[in-house]
């Protein structure tokens, strides 16, 4: 009885183990709860979403200095944060790449970056790329919405800011991030909630 | 006079500039058509963009299997995600720049949501990315990373 006991419980802690792994690897799916991080920003100072407690969500957006696509999509970044942090939906910019694989990606050059473009909002250094992990993001830029609710940060949408990365065709665009977050502000629930875009691949360490 | 001159001198122009430009547009139906028709057995098909500094750091090594299995029935196809507009700027630049020998498109498509999930439900959209297809087997296998000269040649050997 005992050794059938024991046996249970490895098969058990295996188990969970391969899930909690599994879970790493996929990252968040919406409708998930997910943990605060606490991150060194631009200014020095660490940053949780904890520090935001009138917030009514979030704007988690995984970005860069480096890439294309990052730099396509800054302006938007800045104007999401402009249109909605009033709103209670700030922006919270973070680097995840190992600055080993681009030196524009450098804790310095953030810094550069954030005061040339007066970044309103946090930009923080995911240095042990942990949070970008647990989040599941693979690509910059890639943004995770979070909505405040009473079990916790919930995730609402996780993709792209629009369909038009070029930014030149205004008739056919498809405001995802901005989409979303209008409908959850009218507690409706987003048509869409998961939309996929070409980025650059977030630069792992130990990756050549 | 002169107008027939201007539309001879047009004509010309359109030919011999497409004669040069070997990228052409593709859409993913196309593509499909491209591998169903086509007369060889594997496809490595890789996902890149001119703006891509791995993907561009990893195109010879494409070529290199392109070319070191040429007796063999594998087409490497190289297909650019860069927008239609680069075409002409920085796409056939590029092949030109660097002499490249595989079979070179530009995605023509509308919509990244759609053609990301028709290549693969798996890929994410980060760059590169890179589908191996056996006709033979009627095996479709993603990678969504990049690949050393061996890494590629070890793919490719296990998808044969």
């Amino acid at each position: 009885m005992k050794i059938i006991g024991i046996k249970i419980k490895i098969l058990t802690i295996l188990l969970v183990g391969f899930t909690s792994l599994a879970k790493a690897q996929s990252g968040y799916q919406i409708g998930e709860i997910v943990t605060d991080f606490s991150l060194n920003n631009v200014d020095g100072k660490m940053v949780s979403l904890a520090n935001y407690p009138n917030a009514k969500g979030f704007f988690v957006v995984f970005t860069c200095n480096h890439c294309p696509y990052a730099k396509l999509y800054e302006q938007r970044i800045m104007d999401l944060d402009k249109k909605y942090a009033a709103k209670g939906y700030p922006v919270i910019a973070i680097n995840p790449n190992d600055p080993k694989a681009y030196s524009e990606d450098s804790f310095d050059n953030m810094i550069k970056r954030s005061e040339e473009k007066k970044y309103t909002f946090p930009y923080l250094f995911d240095e042990t790329q942990n949070v970008a992990k647990v989040y599941g993001a693979k690509a910059t830029p890639h943004v995770y919405l979070l909505q405040k609710t009473k079990k916790g940060l919930e995730v609402a949408y996780i993709g792209a800011i629009d369909n038009d990365t070029e930014d030149v065709n205004p008739d056919g665009k498809i405001r995802y991030a901005e989409n979303a977050v209008d409908a959850i502000t009218n507690n409706k629930t987003p048509k869409i909630t998961q939309t996929k875009a070409i980025g650059c691949s977030i630069k792992w360490k130990n990756e050549k | 006079m002169k107008i027939k001159y201007i539309i001879l001198f047009l004509f010309t122009f359109t030919i011999s500039k497409s004669l040069s430009a070997q990228v052409k547009l593709l859409s993913i139906d196309q593509l499909e058509e491209r591998i169903g028709q086509g007369k060889d057995t594997i496809y490595v098909i890789n996902f890149w963009a001119t703006w891509c500094a791995p993907c561009v750091k990893e195109i010879p090594n494409f070529e290199k299997l392109g070319v070191t299995y040429r007796n063999q029935p594998l087409k490497v196809i190289l297909i650019s995600v860069d927008f239609k507009s680069k075409l002409d700027k920085a796409v056939i630049p590029f092949v030109k720049r660097n002499n490249l020998k595989s079979e070179v498109y530009v995605i023509n498509e509308e919509s990244e949501q759609l053609y990301i999930d028709k290549i693969s439900k798996d890929w994410t959209g980060s760059l590169p990315a890179t589908l191996i297809v056996n006709k033979q087997k009627g095996t479709r296998k993603f990678y969504e990373q990049e690949f050393t000269y061996l890494q590629l040649e070890k793919v490719y050997l296990e998808n044969k």
